[in-house]
């Protein structure tokens, strides 16, 4: 039988405020245990929740930036469950008025197509704090820290049909809210984290199957193996003649498979009901506009905008918008050498490699837009070859030269790179070689065409790289025939 | 609208409230009798009324996203039964 996969996303992302979204305490990552919880976090008896402005800010710059309509009354609701991370024995989450509503985002399937996601709401919620199971005997630290932080949790439509999709819409996700400045994209610290529900059904049925809602995904490749896995465990279950059990799972990476956490029986029942402690929130006029107004320009507009400015390849657009960083860096140097099509190859071929060799993001490269700007001119005023640039480049990977635009002329200067262009001294070059291998000179002046080549490689070799390759060829002609 | 014995103890479970067997029908009647009251309410005529989410027709008062609290871990882990290492220690938990 032909089966057939539904798929939809849960991602709780942090958003970056300097304070917790109902109370004073930093939200700073990896401090001594609960010496970020205040009484407020604590849930001690008789505190009330303070909104913090700017968690409503950043959800309703994603709202905007996804084109949702921001609620413009929306209300915070207590969603009941007892877990000794969580003091207050309720979540202060949003229910049916969130903040953001229905919504989209577009995703590239692997064949090129454009396919758009619905986003069916994004709400504030608090983080619950940390349990930390191992080290004590028999009993459970916690950690209180991560407490009362803000999250936007962003739930998808069941729209996507593959693990690929799936973790091309987690992508797309990451990126946005990164380009907005509203979460720092950190999944190894858990600052972006993601659940995936996950049905199968034989195709063509109109039903959605039993799904089973895998938990706390914490990279792109774990959300892929893992929702693959389970679309594998749910179709052998079906074809053996049992059925899915509604569940929560959770994905163990050493294993590969994914097991059950708990059962349908004993499934929370939230009771969720507005949260008397906090009134509605007005979102006015005013502040719509002020949050327009910082709204950066999106990856899908940078996207556009590079193709068109600058002539690049879609290729070659879609890798330097993929984060706001690479896209600045990018942009900086193009403008100020003036050459956006061997900025880009530079950027996505050179500096990315070596990037990725000394696993570096590019906001630390050691060779920054400036010290890239001074390499690329010289390539494009002919000072120095495309070759000899990567042996530049490499110098000044390694901290020589200085942090500014003349970085490279130094590299330049102090190695002698600068290219061979007086034809006196190439011709010079070109007599000492043909008086030492006059049997290839003869060779050719008999119509072995393909010594010419040898030649080439001569002079190059002779020169150390630096003469011009357009020169070598045509004085060598002239001096051959 | 009444309130079987069976959802008495649900409510019991989900509220982490122990109680005992034979207060249940007690418990069932007079929950029961809550609900009839709350129910005289169904006739009001609310047709033209926009629901509120809070008694006060009020909105929300925004704070300003600064750090106002400062490290209290010592006072406020006083009345604590056990703590270490910094930690507050419950029973073992497991999910």
């Amino acid at each position: 039988m032909e089966w057939e996969t539904v798929i939809g996303l849960e991602i709780h992302a942090q958003l970056s405020t300097n304070s917790k979204l109902f109370s004073g305490s930093s939200t700073e990552y990896g401090q001594e245990p609960n010496t970020q919880a205040n009484i407020v976090d604590l849930a001690m008896p008789g505190v009330l929740p303070v909104l913090n402005t700017e968690a409503v800010r950043m959800a309703a710059m994603f709202g905007l930036a996804i084109g949702a309509p921001i609620g413009r009354g929306n209300v915070f609701a207590r969603k009941n469950y007892f877990y000794p991370d969580l003091p207050q024995g309720y979540q202060i989450s949003q229910f049916d008025k969130p903040i953001v509503e229905l919504g989209h985002m577009d995703i590239t399937l692997e064949n090129g197509e454009t396919k758009r996601i619905g986003v069916t709401r994004a709400h504030l919620e608090q983080d619950a704090g940390k349990s930390l199971h191992e080290d004590f005997a028999g009993m459970t630290g916690i950690d209180l820290n991560r407490s009362g932080t803000p999250l936007l949790e962003i739930v998808s439509e069941p729209d996507m049909s593959s693990a690929k999709e799936a973790v091309a819409y987690m992508k797309k996700i990451h990126e946005l809210v990164q380009y907005l400045g509203i979460n720092d994209g950190n999944l190894a610290e858990g600052s972006f984290r993601c659940d995936a529900n996950v049905s199968v059904r034989p195709k063509g049925q109109k039903e959605l199957g039993t799904r089973a809602e895998l938990k706390n995904i914490n990279s792109f490749k774990f959300v892929e193996r893992a929702i693959n896995i389970e679309i594998e465990r749910q179709i052998d279950i079906i074809e053996d003649g049992g059925a899915v059990v509604q569940e929560t799972r959770l994905y163990d990476p050493d294993k590969n498979e994914t097991r059950s956490m708990r059962s349908k029986e004993e499934a929370n029942d939230y009771r969720y009901f507005p949260c008397p402690d906090l009134l509605p929130i007005e979102i006015t006029d005013e502040f719509l506009t002020a949050v327009k107004a910082i709204l950066p320009e999106l990856p899908a507009a940078k996207f556009e905008r590079f193709m068109n400015e600058y002539d690049l390849s879609d290729y070659d657009a879609g890798v330097l918008t993929a984060s706001r960083e690479t896209a600045d860096y990018f942009e900086s140097v193009a403008k100020a050498c003036g050459e956006p099509k061997l900025t880009a190859n530079w950027v996505t071929g050179e500096l990315s490699s070596h990037l990725n060799n000394d696993s570096l993001e590019i906001t630390d490269s050691p060779v920054n837009a400036e010290m890239l700007t001074g390499l690329i001119k010289r390539i494009a005023d002919k000072t120095i070859s495309g070759k000899i640039a990567k042996e530049v480049f490499q110098a000044l990977w390694a901290g020589e030269g200085s942090k500014d635009e003349s970085a490279a002329d130094k590299v330049i200067e102090s190695k002698g790179l600068k290219q061979i262009t007086d034809s006196g001294a190439i011709e010079a070059l070109i007599d000492e070689i043909m008086a030492n291998n006059e049997g290839q000179v003869e060779q050719y002046r008999s119509g072995k065409e393909k010594v010419f080549g040898f030649f080439v490689g001569q002079v190059m070799k002779a020169s150390q790289g630096k003469a011009n390759p357009a020169q070598v060829n045509e004085l060598l002609k002239k001096k051959l025939s | 609208m009444s309130l079987s014995p069976d959802e008495v103890k649900s409510i019991a479970f989900l509220a982490r409230l122990s109680i005992q067997e034979e207060n249940i029908e007690q418990y069932s009647q007079d929950l029961s009798n809550i609900f009839g009251l709350v129910e005289q309410m169904n006739a009001a005529n609310v047709d033209q009324i926009e629901p509120m989410a809070h008694p006060q027709d009020a909105m929300q008062r925004l704070r300003d996203d600064v750090v106002t609290e400062e490290n209290q871990r010592e006072k406020l882990m006083s009345n604590a039964p056990l703590t270490e290492a910094g930690l507050f220690l419950v029973p073992k938990v497991l999910d």
